[in-house]
């Protein structure tokens, strides 16, 4: 239910104030994983989440679609943690609706 | 400790492939015979995964022209064109590669590689937005950063997430270049080449097709896989390489791009390189004029990759989607793809060991390339190869159902 509604507010890009959380992602890496996870910012997507690199692309590719947004990949490599891929997103966003 | 220790992970990975006897990079061929046999180890050996599509590396005719050439122009240029000069052959081809394409502009470059890191990092930089399929070659990868544009990513072959990238980017600056490929090389699979036409023109963006494994292999008269689709129209730039069809080494892009000939000027892969030699200019011209006028190399090409694809099918094995002269065999994991590689080899099969992360999912490949040189006899040959090892590892389907008892 939550999901549906951030999906709603995103397509509507009203959702000025929603910030990407660090349960969006959980849910998103969830459905990739097709297991539970616990996350915090300091989560190493890599070493901590044990994904390799095709399983690192689908997330992101899921993230991206989450969000309505598309990922650099020059981004995308400067991202490390669960930390760094919130900022990113939330910089993203901040351009799109900008 | 020293300045390569950063690279530990993958050394492990290769030390331990190597234990286990095999070392696929490190295939030494005492002899190579023709385009389909070599000596390896002291046994002949079917090559199976050399890219020799249309099996030129030894026609008579590119062999003469290359010798020709060698002893009136020389062994090398010993620089590149913007410092030495273009010789005949230069220009000769590229007019060639025009007119084989219909195109008014072509360049040539001395590497494949090099074609795309120089056509890629010229028509895209800071501020305009690269389009790539996630399956894309390294050397597209590597293009792709020397330019320094935005980079993004969409799924493989999917026109849809391709188009939902580009409408994300509605009403930001800068050029859209969608960067596909004719046949990919990891599985043989071709792009949907209408479909991702169709978003190109709706989105006004501009589109490359890297045709490196589809020229000589598809379309009418052997252009690739946008003649096969009838889309040229829409394809702003075509690059390719000579090293696979053409037998020789070099990479190309042809265009009717207005003002396409500043890329000689700005295009720094093209300028600080030597250019190729006078001997492979001959050979690749003259493989390019029997390309043209041989369709029936391309028919002998398709008629053994539809053989070995149904052939491996028909065994058990699972393969890519489509039969192309790529075909690549699905492995259920490292270790069984190690050992059948060997395996292989030691009957007298060669082909290429493919392992993740250089794969486009995370299972390891056997890739098979055929050419039109290869004969019936040796397809059929290496499908009884590719059936006994694959007896002898258990991995096909009969070979299960005996060992779970069902039989």
């Amino acid at each position: 239910m939550r999901e549906n509604h951030q999906l709603s507010l995103v397509d509507s890009a009203v959702s000025l104030a929603v910030r990407p959380t660090r349960d969006d992602l959980a849910t998103v890496l969830e459905q990739v994983l097709g297991r539970s996870v616990q996350i915090t910012d300091d989560t190493d997507i890599v070493a901590d989440l044990g994904m390799d690199s095709l399983g690192v692309m689908n997330f992101v590719m899921a993230i991206e679609d989450f969000y309505d947004i598309s990922i650099p990949l020059d981004r995308i490599a400067q991202v490390e943690t669960i930390g760094d891929l919130i900022h990113a997103v939330e910089h993203l966003r901040a351009g799109a609706l900008g | 400790m020293t300045i390569l220790a950063k690279h530990a992970a993958y050394k492990a990975a290769y030390d331990a492939l190597r234990t286990h006897g095999a070392d696929p990079l490190n295939v030494r061929f005492e002899h190579v015979l023709s385009p389909t046999e070599g000596i390896l180890n002291g046994r002949r050996t079917i090559l199976l995964g050399t890219h020799n599509y249309l099996g030129l590396t030894f026609d008579p005719g590119c062999i003469e022209k290359a010798v020709e050439a060698t002893r009136s122009q020389g062994t090398g240029t010993t620089g590149s064109r913007v410092a030495n000069g273009s010789y005949d052959g230069h220009l000769r081809l590229e007019r060639a590669l025009a007119d084989f394409y219909g195109r008014r502009e072509a360049m040539v470059f001395t590497t494949g590689y090099q074609a795309n890191l120089g056509v890629l990092s010229s028509l895209v930089g800071r501020g305009d937005h690269l389009m790539l399929d996630a399956d894309s070659h390294a050397s597209i990868y590597d293009g792709s950063r020397l330019g320094g544009s935005e980079v993004i990513r969409f799924r493989h072959n999917n026109p849809d997430d391709l188009y939902k990238r580009l409408r994300r980017l509605e009403g930001a600056p800068g050029d859209r270049l969608i960067v596909v490929e004719g046949i990919y090389s990891m599985m043989g699979d071709t792009a949907p080449l209408k479909e991702i036409a169709a978003v190109k023109r709706e989105t006004g963006a501009y589109l490359l097709v890297d045709e490196a494994h589809s020229l000589g292999v598809l379309g009418d008269t052997g252009r690739g896989l946008a003649e096969a689709l009838g889309v040229e129209a829409d394809v702003d730039f075509i690059v390719g390489t000579f090293s696979k069809s053409l037998g020789s080494v070099g990479g190309f892009c042809v265009s009717d791009c207005v003002d396409f000939d500043v890329m000689r000027i700005v295009c720094r892969p093209y300028m600080f390189t030597a250019s190729l030699p006078p001997g492979v200019i001959a050979s690749t011209l003259e493989a390019l004029d029997t390309l043209r006028a041989k369709p029936a190399l391309r028919a002998n090409l398709m008629r053994n990759a539809r053989r070995l694809y149904d052939g491996l099918n028909a065994l058990g094995f699972t393969t890519g989607p489509e039969a192309n002269p790529i075909v690549a065999v699905v492995m259920p994991s490292q270790e069984i793809a190690v050992a059948c590689w060997k395996l292989l080899l030691d009957s007298g099969l060669y082909l290429n060991l493919a392992l993740p992360p250089a794969t486009p999912t995370n299972a390891p490949l056997l890739r098979t390339s055929v050419s039109a040189a290869h004969t019936i006899g040796q397809i059929d040959t290496a499908l009884s190869i590719f059936a006994d090892a694959g007896r002898r590892l258990g991995i096909l389907p009969s070979d299960r159902r005996r060992a779970g008892g069902v039989v």
